[in-house]
């Protein structure tokens, strides 16, 4: 068993185990921290797989961005010390129920098909090499799921803008 | 020296199913359905809003893991698991921050983002 199994195995484990503590735990606040360590955990795995920039951007992105944002909205609206109701008992064991039948069935699944063409080439993810083919127009580039996504975030930004104004306190001039 | 060189090559050919550092790429796939599976409890199980925004975000995780797993291992000479990651990155990002707009905004009208509170347009 080399070294880079034993890290594998870690890191899949605490990855699970923090998931587990985000779903479940009552206090929303410790939820919230225990899916930032899952999501460092995964970028954990990105470097692991030598894919640096896919792990750097979710270090950035999720880590830096969206659990910030979810801190921040916990702190708005909600009294993070207060322990959340328990979840009704039928809920817990009918939905223990369904992601246990799914999880089996896609365990099967895969340990079924076997998976025998594995690729001995090494792979190489070149920051400089996404960078050209995500711009590129011949054939394998992405230039246009890249202006799709640049519309779609700035309809994004200007959709949270309006949704987030306040009421105008006199909505008979109609202006917010 | 040649032959020598050869030889190294040729012990470190694995066996199927065995990739890199002998981690069978379908315990990466197990990794990865767990993790999708915990967000689905979430899901079901939470009645928070911000909680089951905590659990879709474990769910897209998991598929982005697959993603670039299948990249790697399978067809290591294109990037378009990559470019795929890239992209689901971005919309969960756009997601979250519309999500959340929607929540403060729920929050100001209701005094709660409980969903089953949230339930005018269900008539």
């Amino acid at each position: 068993m080399s070294a880079s199994v034993i890290i594998f195995y870690c890191i899949a484990a605490f990855i699970l185990l923090t998931g587990i503590a985000a779903v479940t735990s009552r206090k929303i606040f410790r939820s919230a921290i225990a899916l930032l360590f899952s999501l460092t955990g995964i970028a954990g795995l990105y470097f692991w797989m030598d894919v640096n920039f896919i792990a750097a951007v979710q270090i950035i992105v999720y880590v830096g961005g969206i659990v910030v944002l979810i801190i921040f909205s916990i702190f708005l609206t909600q009294k993070s010390g207060e322990e959340m109701p328990k979840p009704l008992v039928s809920r817990v064991l009918f939905s223990l129920l369904a992601v246990l039948s799914g999880l089996g069935l896609i365990y099967r699944l895969i340990s079924e098909y076997g998976f025998n063409n594995i690729s001995k080439q090494p792979f190489n993810v070149e920051v400089s090499e996404i960078g050209t083919q995500m711009l590129s127009t011949t054939e394998h580039g992405y230039v246009l799921p890249f202006e799709a996504v640049s519309m779609l975030l700035l309809a994004a930004m200007i959709g949270c803008i309006v949704i987030a104004l306040k009421a105008s306190p006199n909505p008979s001039k109609g202006e917010a | 020296m040649k032959e020598i060189i050869l030889q190294i090559d040729a012990s470190k050919s694995l066996p199927l199913g065995e990739v890199g550092g002998a981690v069978p790429l379908p315990h990466i796939l197990f990794l990865s359905t767990a993790l999708f599976f915990i967000g689905m409890y979430g899901l079901f199980t939470r009645r928070n809003m911000i909680t089951m925004l905590m659990a879709v975000e474990l769910i897209l995780n998991s598929v982005n893991i697959n993603f670039v797993a299948f990249n790697k291992f399978l067809y290591p000479g294109k990037l378009d698991g990559i470019f795929f990651t890239i992209f689901i990155i971005t919309i969960a990002a756009a997601e979250a921050a519309v999500a959340i707009a929607i929540i403060i905004n729920l929050y100001r009208s209701h005094n709660s983002i409980d969903v089953e509170g949230a339930e005018e347009l269900k008539y």
